[in-house]
């Protein structure tokens, strides 16, 4: 602690402002982080209900692509809807890797360690691949083409049987084995239980990996890039190198996030990376705010979360049929019609999302 | 060579449909530069808002395609007045997404309203075929062309002849201008997606007429007319009938030959063959056949 004297020193030395550069500049947002870790890694041993834990793990597994997809379309400005082709890609990739030899279908038995990184890799270098057709275009095109994407994967999915089964689908049980610890059984802890570790942990590498990237340098090039091409291009940012970069980092979180939506679900079929899905994650960086960090997370969990809260929103409102033998909206629709609803509320009336509800919140209390 | 020209016919059907999707999108994006992916949505409407109209209320056949076409052309204008106006100015990608939501809210009311059936539009030209030149040809079939013809040569003339066809054209030239010459913006999109309205439920009434059946799910032709849209260049009137014909033509000639010739690319590979077109052509013509060339490249 030293001298009375320099602990009078540094008491009377003026506090500096938090400096924004850094993650979490303020203690308070450091606390906040630590709380929210721990809260997380506490919440699958309480939570006793195994639906809600299964709307958690597809909140994280999607979590992982809306983040990729913000890089791309929120802090790139690349407009895409072929999102769900390289989630496929990834699901696809850790299948045949990972499942078992001799099972049915058959894959390649590899353990986690080899099939993770490379459902991630191979989207990414596909992205790569495709990423200079698909940038030479801007705006409303590149949504055209990469629609177009979505369709030429799903036709490749139907008929490349060895690998993706067919339109039958195929089981993935891949191992989920690292080294000693099986995240398919934690000590004593169901399959959901110990998915949400793997599911979870990934996800936050994947929010920090996101985070440093954005407020370093080539996270503010990207910036300059969405903002204004030629003002970044006069600036000496290659157009060519950040455009490509973000497409495959994008792609390759896509990878990373369909290959545990797949283990989640446990069973895929071509139909599941289609149109719909790509829908989905768009509208989940729409709604969670695009642009930032955080919104990818919150609207994977808004978007993740809203079939069941409609469930049991509509309990007993008579309009809602609860099976099919009874007449008037069906909860899928009705989940559909809501789910449209928010994508156009957002955009016309808070088109920085629930970020910035957030936000503004923060800053009235603060005034308080 | 009866098989040449059978595949040549219905491809042009096939093709004469995709024009006539396209108009709708074409003059949207033309006076107002939405790229809307909800026309589907309107063609589906404006099918079962016939169906309605004709079945249902007993209405005879041509005024409930009138009537509905009406209704269509209102939800458009609506729809552009609530919801589009307020995205002026907006970044591209949410104009993007708006109408996509706006098709994915479109694509749930219509089977919460009808149910998901397949109902029998009852048109009166039902299955019946007539042999021309020796070809089985089908009456619908024939109406199709005939009708997208009427339909393209009447929004020509009215886009090239009359008042608001030129506040449309000076409009999509250069909006600025057009409003300081006192054309109003405003009326000029209402118009646009009247348009669209009323042409979405042509289409969707000839798709639906005969053997095609009204049913959810015929609104992916809109996506599938994204090829003829993009080849022909996203703002030609005359890029969509071009673009339409060809991408319908290719599409019926692989149907019919790729299965014997280049089994490899697989079953139905022709349902994917036009974006295969698509994607070739941006890259050699990003801006398509007739399109201006405003595309910048990386």
């Amino acid at each position: 602690m030293g001298t009375p004297a320099a602990f009078a020193r540094r008491a009377n030395r003026p506090k500096a402002p938090p400096d924004p550069l850094r993650l979490l500049p303020t203690r308070a947002s450091r606390l906040l982080a630590l709380a929210l870790v721990a809260g997380l890694a506490l919440l699958p041993l309480v939570l006793d209900s195994d639906l809600w834990l299964t709307v958690l793990l597809f909140v994280g597994a999607t979590a992982i692509g809306a983040l990729g997809l913000n890089l791309l379309t929120g802090f790139t400005g690349q407009v895409s809807l072929g999102h769900a082709f390289f989630l496929g890609l990834g699901a696809y990739t850790a299948c045949y890797l990972g499942n078992p030899v001799d099972g049915d279908p058959a894959g390649r038995g590899l353990p986690l360690v080899v099939w993770l990184p490379l459902s991630a890799l191979v989207p990414g270098l596909v992205g790569l691949v495709v990423g200079p057709a698909a940038l030479r275009l801007s705006g409303n095109y590149l949504a055209v083409v990469s629609l177009g994407l979505v369709f030429l994967g799903a036709h490749v999915f139907n008929q490349w049987e060895s690998v993706t089964g067919g339109s039958d689908g195929t089981a993935v049980l891949p191992s989920l084995a690292l080294g000693p610890v099986d995240f398919a059984a934690l000590g004593g802890l169901t399959r959901n239980q110990s998915l949400f570790f793997l599911v979870w942990g990934l996800l936050g590498v994947a929010t920090v990996g996101c985070a440093n990237l954005i407020r370093s340098r080539p996270g503010r090039a990207m910036q300059a890039v969405r903002d204004r091409e030629v003002a970044a291009q006069v600036m000496g940012v290659s157009l060519v190198r950040y455009k490509l970069g973000a497409f495959a980092i994008s792609s390759g979180l896509a990878g990373v996030s369909g290959a545990l939506y797949a283990v989640i679900l446990t069973f895929i079929e071509p139909g599941t990376w289609s149109l719909p899905l790509s829908i989905q994650f768009v509208a989940m960086i729409i709604v969670g705010g695009i642009g930032t960090t955080v919104g990818g997370i919150l609207g994977a969990a808004f978007v993740g979360a809203l079939p069941e809260l409609v469930r049991r929103a509509t309990d007993g409102v008579p309009f809602v049929a609860r099976t099919a033998s009874e007449d008037g909206l069906s909860l899928p629709q009705l989940n559909q019609i809501l789910f449209g609803l928010s994508i156009v509320a957002f955009l016309v009336l808070e088109p920085r999302g629930l970020a910035a509800l957030w936000g503004r919140a923060r800053t009235r209390s603060s005034r308080r | 060579m009866n098989k040449l020209a059978e595949l040549v016919f219905s491809g042009t059907i096939r093709g004469a449909l995709y024009a006539l999707v396209a108009l709708g999108f074409v003059v949207v994006y033309k006076t107002t530069g939405v790229i809307n992916f909800a026309h589907g949505g309107l063609l589906l409407l404006g099918t079962y808002l016939t169906y309605n109209a004709h079945v249902t209320w007993g209405l005879p056949f041509w005024p409930a395609v009138a009537l509905a076409a009406l209704l269509t052309a209102a939800v458009g204008v609506l729809v552009e007045r609530l919801v589009l106006r307020r995205m002026v100015g907006r970044p591209v990608f949410a104009v993007v997404m708006v109408t996509l939501g706006l098709l994915v809210i479109v694509q749930q009311v219509v089977p919460a309203i009808w149910t998901y059936e397949r109902l029998n539009l009852d048109d009166p030209w039902g299955v019946r075929a007539v042999a021309v030149a020796g070809v089985r040809v089908e009456v619908k079939d024939l109406w199709t062309l005939g009708l997208t013809a009427v339909a393209l040569a009447a929004f020509t003339l009215f886009f090239r002849g009359s008042r608001y066809g030129l506040a449309m054209r000076a409009t999509a030239f250069d909006q600025e201008a057009a409003l300081a010459q006192g054309i109003s913006a405003s009326r000029v999109a209402a118009l646009a997606w009247a348009i669209a309205g009323a042409v979405a439920t042509l289409a969707g009434v000839l798709l639906a007429a005969g053997s095609g059946g009204v049913e959810p799910g015929k609104d992916l032709i809109a996506l599938a007319a994204f090829p003829a849209i993009i080849l022909g260049g996203l703002d030609s009137p005359l890029g969509a009938v071009v673009g339409g014909l060809a991408i319908g033509v290719t599409q019926a000639l692989t149907a019919g030959y790729q299965p014997v010739h280049a089994a490899f690319l697989g079953t139905s590979f022709d349902s994917v063959l036009p974006y295969v077109v698509m994607v070739l052509i941006l890259l050699v013509r990003p801006y398509g056949l007739f399109g201006t060339r405003t595309v910048v490249r990386a």
